[in-house]
């Protein structure tokens, strides 16, 4: 079927809990409205209440409890409306969900996914915008899962929901209804902890997620001397070593593209990986086009943010030339 | 642990344990216009000059006034993403009018009468709406920040209080707060070390019966708001929301008692009869019918029936009132659309009180890029007024 990433969504939860009964859908106006982004339309209509909730406002009770409710045995999808709501949760994360398996020798564990939209660009208000990727996948114990595609958003939440760990499935917020492609339809997974070679070149491999995968193909089109291996790294943590370091090796230029601001941000992680692995097979060195060390601007002035093509292009363009 | 030791039915007793209830809590609802309009209790009536009950019917008009036309604003695509206090122009209007400029206001984002009462500029207000960071300086008024992320300017208005408290002032910390911030964390913490700490602060819960689609009932298994103040060793005032003069008396109580250092948790019960916000649909989740019962109790309507009982209403020229706040609201558009020309180097201000070298460097190869790539301004929709 041709569908959105919102609508993969959608169709990935619709079939988890028709196959899976253990599955329960929660969070904030996700069940008598849908969810404010629609991707939980449906589900109480086909699940009914004691499966699908609308919960208080209270994002440190929703990740806590599906944290209790993964550790006797169900497989809880809670939904944080906005990543910018995620914070207070943190401490939750941290404290049980990455660890729960670890500090009970693995006699406890919590096999539930939290989903979060992310990223800036749909004009939204204050702490509605933020990339914190790189945080949440600084914590040992954490998946955190970000899908750039609609087939891609059905097969790693599927596979997010069927994880024996704690999964943060990231949404870019900003391409959930940019465009259609082929979804499988019914069972659809694809493993989490591998990055996708969306294209494969020889020049220089550039490596983004989410929404900054679709600048990225879009500044590569104005480059049309340039071949460029293409990763969507999709997996935040577990890293995806192998397919970075091996396309590095093999291309010796890389260009890292991420939302979030450049200090701290996961760009410097893979570059640690590539220095640690690849350093001898360099021709120039590993580039990052990021957001800014700013807080995301309000809605006027929120383009500015995001790196967008010309300067994506621009930085692989003198990556090739070095 | 010797399970043989247990008792064979656990959890049975037949002892009277005795337990404290909400039942056993009758919360009274403070009230002085009824919703037909007739005074229900004359003494309650606040002792306020005639120009004073008159301002108030002003501010009424004024708050729901720019609701109505930000709104409409919204839907040219002349303001951003919009939450209206339609419905709850008592709550916001009579608890504003208890405060001093000296006070702070947390505000919540529905209030935008009381912000304005308060000393801010309406052009400032609809740039904040537009998404100008300069807007947020709040100039002129003892305002904070908007709490978007919900709840987080609770102990925040805790520490305020606190300061004001060290200081000896007579000032307040206010805070604006829906029915949903009643659910999160940062409320339970911030009341309770208001409680402990003993700071002049205000919580005033505008309980408008849904948070986006989550109707009070289901947001919390507690009857009330203001019963949760008990847990804090606070004292808790229920008023009907949509009576201002009630509201009024609510809040010039909790201030007074908030400055003799115990402060109140206010539950002012209203009713949010427009959307969420200009993004949200609410057909999605309640009944026409629901929202037409609460437009028959509509706040301004009781007050001006209020009014008239008092023998003022003939001294109210609606239509001058109308026409005034329509000229200021208008005015305020054009000096919003007259804002000075912006310019990127502004979000890299006041990250740091200096900013590193690195945030320098940024903003340099940033300039220097818009400079050399004219097509940069095709990916960037360009709204340097907001």
């Amino acid at each position: 079927m041709q569908a959105t990433i919102i609508e993969a969504i959608n169709d990935a939860l619709h079939e988890e809990m028709a196959s899976d009964d253990r599955t329960v859908v929660f969070g904030e106006d996700v069940a008598e409205s849908g969810g404010v982004f629609r991707a939980t339309e449906g589900l109480l209509e086909e699940f009914g209440e004691d499966r699908v909730l609308d919960t208080p406002l209270s994002e440190i009770a929703i990740v806590g409890a599906a944290i209790g409710l993964a550790a006797h045995g169900y497989r809880p999808v809670a939904e944080i409306q906005f990543s910018g709501f995620l914070p207070p949760a943190f401490d939750q994360l941290v404290t049980n969900a990455s660890r729960i398996r670890w500090r009970t020798r693995g006699e406890i564990t919590a096999p539930m996914t939290v989903r979060t939209p992310y990223g800036a660009g749909v004009r939204a208000l204050e702490h509605h915008s933020e990339s914190l990727e790189a945080a949440y996948g600084h914590i040992p114990g954490l998946k955190v899962a970000i899908p750039s595609t609609p087939a891609d958003a059905k097969g790693m939440l599927t596979s997010a929901i069927r994880d024996p760990d704690p999964v943060l499935f990231m949404e870019p917020k900003h391409v959930y209804r940019s465009f259609r492609e082929e979804v499988p339809e019914g069972e659809h997974t694809t493993p989490l902890g591998e990055a996708a070679v969306r294209r494969e070149g020889r020049d220089v491999t550039v490596i983004a997620w989410g929404a900054m995968m679709h600048n990225t193909l879009e500044a590569l089109a104005e480059l049309p001397d340039v071949d460029a291996e293409v990763i969507d790294l999709r997996s935040i943590s577990p890293l995806d070593r192998e397919t970075v370091v091996e396309s590095v090796r093999k291309t010796g230029r890389c260009v890292v593209v991420h939302e979030a601001a450049k200090s701290g941000g996961f760009a410097g992680e893979l570059i640690a990986t590539i220095n640690d692995e690849a350093l001898a097979y360099l021709e120039a060195p590993v580039r990052r086009v990021t957001g800014f060390d700013t807080p995301v601007p309000l809605l006027s002035m929120e383009d500015y943010y995001i790196p967008h093509p010309p300067r994506i292009e621009e930085a692989i363009a003198e990556t090739v030339e070095y | 642990m010797n399970e043989q030791s247990r008792p064979e039915s656990p959890g049975s007793t037949d002892a009277d344990v005795a337990a404290v209830s909400e039942r056993d809590v009758d919360v009274a609802t403070h009230r002085v216009v009824d919703a037909d309009g007739s005074v229900v209790d004359p003494e309650a009536v606040p002792d306020l000059a005639d120009d004073r009950f008159l301002d108030l019917y002003r501010w009424m008009v004024l708050q729901r006034t720019f609701d109505e036309r930000a709104t409409k604003l919204q839907r040219r695509g002349l303001l951003g993403t919009y939450a209206s206090g339609q419905g709850q122009e008592a709550s916001i209007i009579g608890s504003a009018f208890a405060l001093t400029d000296d006070d702070w206001i947390f505000p919540y984002g529905r209030e935008a009468g009381a912000l304005l009462m308060h000393g801010l500029s309406m052009r400032d207000l609809l740039l904040y709406w537009r998404g100008v960071e300069d807007a947020s300086r709040m100039e002129g008024a003892n305002v904070f920040g908007f709490a978007i992320s919900i709840g987080s300017h609770i102990p925040v208005a805790t520490g305020k209080a606190w300061g004001q408290k060290l200081d000896g002032s007579d000032a307040v910390s206010f805070v604006n707060l829906g029915d949903g911030a009643t659910s999160t964390g940062a409320f339970h913490e911030g009341i309770n070390f208001a409680g402990v700490l003993g700071v002049p602060a205000v919580f005033f819960t505008q309980n408008n019966q849904y948070a986006i689609s989550m109707p009070f009932e289901e947001q919390t298994a507690a009857d009330t708001v203001a019963q949760k103040a008990i847990a804090y060793g606070m004292d808790g005032i229920r008023v009907d929301g949509n009576d201002v003069l009630a509201v009024y008396n609510a809040v010039a109580t909790a201030r007074e008692r908030a400055l003799a250092g115990d402060p109140v948790l206010v539950e002012a019960v209203t009713y949010r009869r427009a959307a969420h916000t200009t993004s949200d649909d609410p057909t999605r989740y309640r009944e026409d019918e629901e929202v037409e019962e609460w437009e028959r109790r509509d706040p301004v309507e009781r007050y001006r029936s209020f009014l008239a009982d008092r023998g003022l209403l003939e001294a109210v020229d609606e239509e001058a009132i109308r026409e005034e706040v329509s000229e200021l609201f208008d005015e305020a558009v054009a000096a919003a659309d007259a804002y000075p020309e912006r310019d990127v180097a502004e979000l890299f201000r006041y990250v740091h009180a200096e900013p590193t070298p690195e945030l320098e460097r940024q903003l340099e190869e940033f300039r220097d890029l818009l400079d050399r790539r004219p097509e940069m301004h095709d990916h960037i929709e360009h709204r340097p007024k907001g």
